[in-house]
């Protein structure tokens, strides 16, 4: 079984996040691989395991020709990458993303699954992985806390707001994945090693012959008007527990007229 | 000045329709100058009044049939906008609405603008606001696309207000064009038992973070002192994912934005992923060992303390007022 893996190289979300002059997010740092897209990754080894044959490959879009965080995916386990990587690629919005990584899927050989995160950690539409679905014309199941594939067809738990639900369609299919799906392995320092020599086909859009009105800022359609600091809360009373910490809480709810 | 015609998905369980559905009505109401509806319901008209009382004069339903609800969503919006060429879509930043807009979008080509936290009508442009790094900048949106606008809203994001209309006119959307999308079939739903308030209606939301120490004192330290405030728990996706409580409690970006009088989080961080969360919430105590824990920074009374011992002895003084 084939799995393809569409992952994203992020600006470190440990550090403050900041924008460029143009009001998207500033990329042209050192970008890692998304932690969210850790989960399907490893699910796509394990699913490929368990069938007993096939490869993970991974897919990716990037605006500068980054590959640390697919090295970091590679080194985890998957066997090649498509890095679609071009200057026009800045500002594209979800659907424009979503149509890279459908054509990158397509030139990657296409796939019996193809997995994602639900949702980007620097980003966060949560509409890449139906679109993607949408344009491949394949079926989407999402917020997957449970995925197995057998006899051609993919289940999977999806998350609801009161439970999950099961949802099965037979493949190829489109499923994202929470965290907390499987746990990622960590890269071995074989792994590591062997990641420096796995192919990374580097392509543009037009070599997926998506032309520049359909990618980045003309694309996307839209236009920032305006970026301000949201009112900030301002922090009240805070006191370091003594032992009485407790009392001056209980007196705190009874004005709030809790208790 | 308004907009011209704003098509709701609307999200329901059973008969009851949900509060990010009536919120995007009453905003749908402000901005609009006509309300319609998409249910994905096969009984319509058991949602019908209501709808119709926060604005949907028109209810465009789609019988499920045993398919996701956001993919058959897609196909019921698609073909409303067809039909009636509206000039804005809107919907929840929910499991369902997500499906059903990423579908449309990507079906129509039209460009999605997400996290919406306000939508206004500027001119004859709608502008949305969104929150970004954790809620910190709020960027204003415009769509320069045709239309329909497609704007995708956090829950919360406003009230939710009747206005008094009648029940929304049902119409049958009937067979629709889902294509392979329709393959994905709901086989069975699981309900997890949950008691008390629920967490998005809740006066008072206690949650839990990593600092309670154990799976074991979620009861104690979250859930007593919740039970004893009439209100709900949370936590954050530190415990969830460590599979010390259940998803349905996650508060915060990927899990449910709350706004209750009072939060109580307790062994917090405050990672802005969960502030994104909580934070309109009216007060806030906070109680974490480490006083340098960027919780603190919205919380109107912070305790630096351990909460193993605080909270109990909180839950005690409580008690023993009877
Ligand atoms: C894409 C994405 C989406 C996310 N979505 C969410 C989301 O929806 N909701 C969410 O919550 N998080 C979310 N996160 C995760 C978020 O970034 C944080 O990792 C998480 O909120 C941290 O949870 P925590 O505060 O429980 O744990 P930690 O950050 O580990 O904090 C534990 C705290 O407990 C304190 N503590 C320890 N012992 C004690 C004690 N005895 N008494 C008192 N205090 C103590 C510590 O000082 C510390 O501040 C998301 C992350 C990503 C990348």
């Amino acid at each position: 079984m084939n799995v393809i893996v569409c992952v994203k190289q992020i600006p470190d979300p440990a550090l403050p996040g900041e924008l460029d002059p143009d009001h998207t997010l500033k990329r042209d740092v050192k970008l890692i691989l998304d932690e969210s897209d850790m989960y399907g990754v490893e699910m796509a080894l394990q699913l490929v395991d368990a069938a007993g044959g096939g490869e993970v490959t991974l897919v990716s879009m990037a605006p500068n020709s980054e590959k640390g965080g697919l090295r970091t995916a590679l080194a985890m386990g998957a066997a090649k990458a498509v890095l679609v990587s071009d200057g026009s690629l800045a500002g594209s919005d979800s659907l424009g993303t979503a149509r890279v990584l459908a054509r990158a899927v397509e030139r990657a050989g296409g796939a019996d699954l193809v997995l994602t995160a639900t949702e980007s950690t620097d980003g966060y539409t949560g509409t890449v992985p139906g679109q993607v679905a949408e344009l491949l014309g394949w079926p989407s199941l999402t917020f997957a806390k449970k995925v197995d594939v057998a006899d051609g067809k993919v289940t999977i738990q999806r998350q609801t707001e009161a439970g999950y639900d099961v949802v099965e369609a037979p493949l190829p299919a489109v499923v994202s994945v929470t965290a907390g799906v499987v746990e990622p392995r960590y890269p071995s320092f074989k792994g590591i090693m062997a990641a420096k020599n796995k192919p990374i086909d580097e392509c543009t859009p037009s070599d997926l012959g998506l032309s520049g009105d359909q990618v980045g800022w003309s694309g996307a359609r839209q236009e920032i008007v305006s970026v301000a600091a949201a009112p900030e809360r301002e922090a009240g009373e805070k006191i370091e527990d003594d032992g009485t910490a407790h009392e001056r809480v209980v007196a705190f709810l009874e004005e709030l007229k809790l208790i | 000045m308004a907009i011209g015609k704003v098509l709701v998905f609307a999200e329901a369980d059973g008969a009851a329709v949900s509060s990010a559905t009536l919120e995007l009505l009453t905003k749908a109401r402000e901005i609009g100058d006509a309300v319609e509806a998409v249910i994905v319901s096969a009984d319509a008209a058991a949602v019908a009044p209501q709808l119709g009382e926060y604005g949907a004069a028109v209810v465009h339903a789609a019988d499920p049939q045993g398919r996701l609800s956001g993919v058959v969503g897609a196909a019921a919006l698609a073909s409303v906008v067809a039909s009636s060429a509206p000039a804005v879509v809107l919907c929840a930043q929910s499991y369902d609405g997500r499906d059903a807009i990423s579908h449309l979008s990507a079906r129509i080509d039209r460009p999605v603008l997400t996290n919406a936290v306000d939508v206004r009508v500027d001119g004859d442009a709608l502008v949305a606001q969104s929150a970004m790094f954790g809620g910190n900048t709020l960027v204003d949106t415009k769509l320069t696309s045709g239309q329909p606008w497609l704007v995708v809203v956090r829950p919360k994001s406003f009230a939710a207000e009747p206005g008094g209309a009648a029940a929304g006119e049902v119409v049958s959307l009937g067979d629709l064009e889902l294509g392979r999308s329709g393959e994905a079939a709901v086989l069975d739903k699981h309900v997890e038992e949950r008691e008390g308030p629920q967490l998005e209606e809740a006066a008072v939301v206690v949650s839990g973070g990593r600092g309670i120490g154990s799976a074991e004192n979620y009861g104690p330290l979250v859930d007593d002192l919740a039970g004893l405030l009439n209100g709900a728990s949370g936590a954050t996706r530190a415990i969830v994912d460590a599979g010390w409580v259940p998803y349905s409690k996650q508060v915060g970006q990927t899990g449910k934005t709350v706004k209750p009088k009072l939060y109580v989080a307790v062994g917090i961080s405050g990672a802005t992923q969960h502030l994104v969360g909580m934070k309109g919430s009216d007060t806030i105590i906070a109680i974490n060992k480490d006083p340098e824990a960027p919780i603190f920074s919205v919380a109107d009374l912070g305790i630096v303390g351990d909460a193993t011992t605080v909270v109990p002895r909180i839950v005690e003084a409580i008690r023993a007022r009877g």
